[in-house]
Order: structure tokens, then C-alpha cells, then sequence
């Protein structure tokens, strides 16, 4: 079992706030890793450290056993990390083609314009836009510009993928479509990490959850051990009764 | 079709130029060669402004000291070291790379405004340079030794052939542009100009590609300065960095849309164009650099701080309405 990822002991602030203390996981390839924890509790910080946009405080963090800890966002695409924003960032006056075609010209396989342009039709007919191509990014709605952000990732080829709330915003049937395709993504063999308030879907499609409460980790396991575990019911769930509820709904 | 969309990017920019270097010619009026130069510059500055401003998104307040700085220093070659006008343009469009690549490592940092008004302070800061620069001449410049024409066929053979020079470096402009613009190197820094941090966040190594692109829009204004002043015969720290200069080429740019190859071309066309009627209509003689400065203002008053275009800005407010 490889290591794709190793997070040691990862402490990050913002001035007096402490946003991050002494975060620890190991991530194996081809997994797919729930992170979890009510607003505010660091996930999005701990994607911004990982990927490079932000530098730890403390500790260190391996990609495919590299350390990349003070490496920039630039560098971590061209390692093979991608991801996508829990606020959606499109190139608003690029077409949606163009906005794909970035993520595959300048991620690790640094494809030239004309294979990008294909490998951008391929994932945008994988995520389900395509027929929006030629369309200016800022025009797409909310639903398809999550999705833009997915396939601006996938157009990387990467080895490993971070996706911020992917589903919030989302209609059920459009939330069915997107688990559909984390699913499938696994399936070609890329390791996720995975920020999710929805319980159900996350519990669903993780292999393994971990928890992350005002930046501290309170619990990591398999789905069954983290919704049974006391500190996430406290911390996350608030009421035991509600956590069973969440885990029940259909 | 694509293909030939793609070709028409270039055909009509290139057809624009050839129809301003045959106008003297048709007209058979002095005075028609002279705005013809005039546009024709004005056209191979503002398409480089572009590449900075249009395609990378970032507000360059003083791109006329490449202009300057370039113009000097190959007109100094060519009238102090008897260079040819050949070699004295390559060194002035080489040195304002040197300059564009030097500062863009320092100031390329800042986003925004602050760019913006970095800009403005690079100028006047070399323009203050200048003036102490006993080597060029300090306040007073450099004067061309009027035998410097000679080498050229005299004097007026040698303002023929500057206004071909012209036209050949407007030319070059505008290919620099196309090719950026349809490159991956252009893909990248369109990526810039709509998020930089999404962009790096997908691998774009944003501080190089900025410093290349300001490196690129800073040479052919250089190449143009020398040849300016070579036609000028003389040259001073007060015509070679005019603040208002920069801000003309701002509204031509943005007064033709950005971002776009044709853009600041029909830009260039309609400020000179208006710029030509005000100076020589008596009541707007005095005016002509508050019209331009209103008319920047009138740019910039439908784009708010910080976005670069009108449709960009309309993009966003529906972003704003969708979500
Ligand atoms: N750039 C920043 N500067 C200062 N504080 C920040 C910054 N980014 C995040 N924070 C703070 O760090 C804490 C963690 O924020 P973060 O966005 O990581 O939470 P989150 O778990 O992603 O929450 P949510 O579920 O709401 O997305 C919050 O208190 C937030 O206000
Ligand atoms: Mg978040």
C-alpha cells in the first residue's frame, strides 16, 4: 500500500486564530478519504494548506513521498494535484471549453492546445456539460459551474483530487449525478479527498471519514466507526438521536 | 470554418495596416504620411499595452517609459556611437525588455491599484533619472547630427523610410499579439487576467508568465522610441516620457475593447482620429488632454475597480444575479 499523501502534524494560523493544530493522516493510493466537521472547523484551510495556496505554521506534508510543504499551488498542479473551490472560481470571460483546456495544459501531463482541447471535450462530455462548450463560463449556472470546477480538475489527469463541497447548492437528482461521477472518478484509479456536509453521501462513497473540529481531528475510521463515535456526535452531530436519523434517511 | 475564423483574427489587423502605409501614396499629401506615422504607432503601442493589460489583466499607468527608456538608450547608440538606425532599434527594444523583465520581478508582485500606481512612480522616477543622466544628456537630451541622415539617403529619403520602419514594426505588433493570443502561453495568462489564484491553483506559474508578458509588451515600444527620435532628430526627458502619453494608450486600448487583436487597433484609429479633429479645431486645441482624461473616466466609470472590460463586467454582474 502506497502513500499518495502524508499530512504530519500540520498547524496553521491566522493571526490569534488557530485554524489548524497539529493535523495528522496518512492518505493510500486509490483511496477515497471523507473530511468532515461542522462550518468553520478548518477543511477548506486544510485543502489550502495541502495544496500550497496557504504554508503551515508547523509540520510537514508529503505528496507521493516529496515534501512539498513550502511549495506553491503551481507546483503541487504539475506534481499531479488538483482540486476544485467550495465558492466556484470560473474564468468567467473564457468559454467553458477554454476554462478545461487551462486545467489540462498547465496541470502535470502539460498537454499542447490542440490535445487539450480534446481531453476538454472528453471530460466536459464526462461531467455531463459538453453542449455548453462554447459558452462563456460566467454564463453557466450554479449547478454546471460545479461542475465546470470538476472537470477543470479531471483535465489534469491528477493523481490526486480535493473537492470542496461538490454537492452543496445541488438539487437531489443533480447530487445523485455528481456522487455517480466521485464514484466512477475512483474507478479510473485517482485518490479523493472529499469535503462534505451531506452525511448520507459522504458515509456512502468514503472508504475512510475523518473528522475535524474547531482544526483539531477529533475521530478518523471507516464510515460505521466514525458515526458511532462519541466526539462526532457531540461535536458534529450535536444530538445522538439526530446522528442516527442521518444515517437512517434513505 | 475555425480555422478560417481564426485567420480573419489576423487578415483584417493586417489589412488595416497595409490600407495606412498606401493612404500617403493615394492622397498624394504630405501631411498624410505624418498621420499615417502617427496612428501607425500609436497602433504598435497599444497593441503591446495589450498584451499586458488586455490578455493578463493588469493596469500599466506608465507603459510609456519602455517608450522612453528604449528610445534613449538606442538613440543615444545611434547619435553618440554612430550605431545604425538598424542595430540602435534592437538595442532600444532589447534594453526595455531588460527594464520590463527587471521590474516586473519587483512590481508584478502587486495586484490591482497598486500595480497600477507602481506603474505611474516607475515612470516618474526614470524620468527624473534621466534628466540627472550626464550621459544622455541630462535636461537637455541628445540632438541627432543632422550628417547622421546621410548614411539614409539624406534627410527626407531617411522620414520616407521611417514611415515604412513604422509600419513594419506596427506589423510586428500585432503578429507578437496574434501569436500570444492564440497561444498556450496566451491561454495562461488569460487564466491570469479572469483569477490569478485559480489559475495557479491549475499550475499556471503566474510570476513568470506575468514577467514574459510584461517583457513582451515592453519591447516593440522601445524599438518604436528610437526610431521616433530618429525621425525627430532629437530627443528629451519630456518627450520621452509623457504621463499622458500612457494614459492615451490606456483609452485606446480599452476604448477599442482589450484583450482582443483588432481591439486596440480601432482604438488607435478612433483616439487619433478624435485626437487629429481636437487639435486642430481651435476651441478644443487647449482641451484635448481633459477630453482624453474624461473619456477614460467615462471607460472606467462602467467597469468597476479592478475588472478589465465591459463584457467581463456585464458577465459578472449576471454571475452576481445567477447566484
Ligand atoms: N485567509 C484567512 N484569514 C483569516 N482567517 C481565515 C482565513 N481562511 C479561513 N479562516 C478562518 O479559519 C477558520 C476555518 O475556516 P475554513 O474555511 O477552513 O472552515 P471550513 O471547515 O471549510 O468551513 P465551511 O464548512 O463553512 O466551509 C474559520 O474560522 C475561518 O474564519
Ligand atoms: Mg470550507
Amino acid at each position: 500500500m502506497t502513500l499518495l499523501l502524508q499530512v504530519q502534524g500540520v498547524t496553521k494560523r491566522f493571526g490569534g486564530l488557530q485554524a489548524l493544530t497539529q493535523v495528522t493522516f496518512d492518505l493510500p493510493k486509490g483511496q477515497i478519504l471523507g473530511l468532515i466537521g461542522p462550518n468553520g472547523a478548518g477543511k477548506t484551510t486544510l485543502f489550502n494548506t495541502i495544496n500550497g495556496v496557504y504554508h503551515p505554521e508547523e509540520g510537514r506534508i508529503l505528496f507521493k513521498g516529496q515534501d512539498v510543504t513550502n511549495k506553491m499551488p503551481y507546483h503541487l498542479a504539475k506534481m499531479g494535484m488538483a482540486r476544485t473551490h467550495q465558492i466556484v472560481r470560473p474564468l468567467n470571460e473564457l468559454t467553458v471549453r477554454e476554462n478545461v483546456m487551462v486545467g489540462a495544459c498547465f496541470g502535470h501531463e502539460n498537454q499542447s492546445l490542440g490535445k487539450a482541447a480534446k481531453i476538454a471535450d472528453e471530460v466536459l462530455e464526462f461531467v455531463g456539460i459538453l453542449n455548453r462548450a462554447d459558452q462563456l463560463a460566467g454564463s453557466l449556472n450554479v449547478a454546471q459551474k460545479k461542475r465546470l470546477e470538476m472537470a477543470r480538475a479531471l483535465a489534469s489527469h491528477p493523481h490526486l483530487l480535493l473537492l470542496d463541497e461538490v454537492l452543496a447548492g445541488l438539487n437531489p437528482s443533480e447530487i445523485d449525478g455528481m456522487i455517480q461521477m466521485v464514484l466512477n472518478i475512483r474507478e479510473q484509479g485517482i485518490t479523493i479527498i472529499m469535503i462534505e456536509h451531506l452525511m448520507k453521501a459522504v458515509m456512502n462513497v468514503s472508504d475512510r471519514i475523518f473528522v475535524l473540529d474547531y482544526g483539531e481531528q477529533i475521530a478518523e475510521g471507516s464510515p460505521n466507526e466514525i458515526v458511532n463515535h462519541p466526539k462526532v456526535i457531540e461535536a458534529y452531530l450535536g444530538d445522538p438521536k439526530l446522528a442516527e436519523q442521518l444515517m437512517e434517511e434513505e | 470554418m475555425k480555422n478560417f475564423q481564426k485567420y480573419i483574427g489576423i487578415i483584417i489587423p493586417l489589412l488595416v495596416i497595409a490600407g495606412l502605409l498606401l493612404y500617403p501614396a493615394i492622397t498624394g499629401k504630405a501631411a498624410a504620411r505624418e498621420t499615417a506615422f502617427t496612428i501607425l504607432k500609436a497602433i504598435a503601442l497599444a497593441s503591446s499595452l495589450n498584451i499586458l493589460l488586455g490578455y493578463t489583466g493588469y493596469v500599466s499607468f506608465g507603459h510609456i517609459v519602455f517608450f522612453g527608456f528604449g528610445g534613449y538608450v538606442g538613440f543615444y547608440l545611434l547619435s553618440t556611437q554612430g550605431m545604425s538606425l538598424w542595430i540602435s532599434i534592437l538595442a532600444g527594444g532589447l534594453s526595455s525588455g531588460i527594464l520590463a523583465f527587471l521590474l516586473g520581478k519587483a512590481i508584478l508582485r502587486l495586484r490591482g491599484a497598486y500595480f497600477a500606481l507602481a506603474t505611474i512612480g516607475v515612470n516618474e522616477a526614470m524620468r527624473a533619472f534621466i534628466n540627472n543622466f550626464d550621459l544622455f544628456g541630462g535636461p537637455t537630451g541628445i540632438t541627432l547630427n543632422f550628417k547622421a541622415y546621410l548614411a539614409y539617403g539624406g534627410a527626407a529619403k531617411a522620414l520616407e523610410m521611417s514611415f515604412y520602419v513604422v509600419g513594419a514594426l506596427a506589423v510586428l505588433a500585432i503578429i507578437l499579439s496574434y501569436i500570444i493570443r492564440t497561444s498556450k502561453f496566451g491561454l495562461g495568462l488569460l487564466a491570469i487576467r479572469e483569477n490569478e489564484d485559480a489559475a495557479e491553483v491549475m499550475g499556471v506559474f503566474a510570476p513568470d508568465a506575468k514577467t514574459w508578458a510584461y517583457v513582451l509588451s515592453a519591447i516593440i515600444p522601445g524599438m518604436i522610441g528610437v526610431l521616433f527620435f530618429f525621425k525627430n532628430g532629437n530627443v528629451e526627458p519630456h518627450d520621452a516620457f509623457p504621463l499622458h502619453a500612457s494614459i492615451e494608450l490606456l483609452v485606446m486600448v480599452m476604448l477599442g475593447g482589450q484583450g482582443t487583436v483588432l481591439g486596440p487597433i480601432l482604438g488607435a484609429f478612433a483616439y487619433q482620429g478624435m485626437r487629429g479633429y481636437l487639435v486642430t479645431s481651435d476651441f478644443f486645441k487647449d482641451i484635448q488632454l481633459s477630453v482624453s482624461g474624461a473619456l477614460l473616466l467615462i471607460i472606467v466609470l462602467f467597469i468597476p475597480a479592478g475588472a478589465i472590460g465591459w463584457l467581463r463586467q456585464r458577465n459578472a454582474i449576471l454571475r452576481r444575479v445567477l447566484a
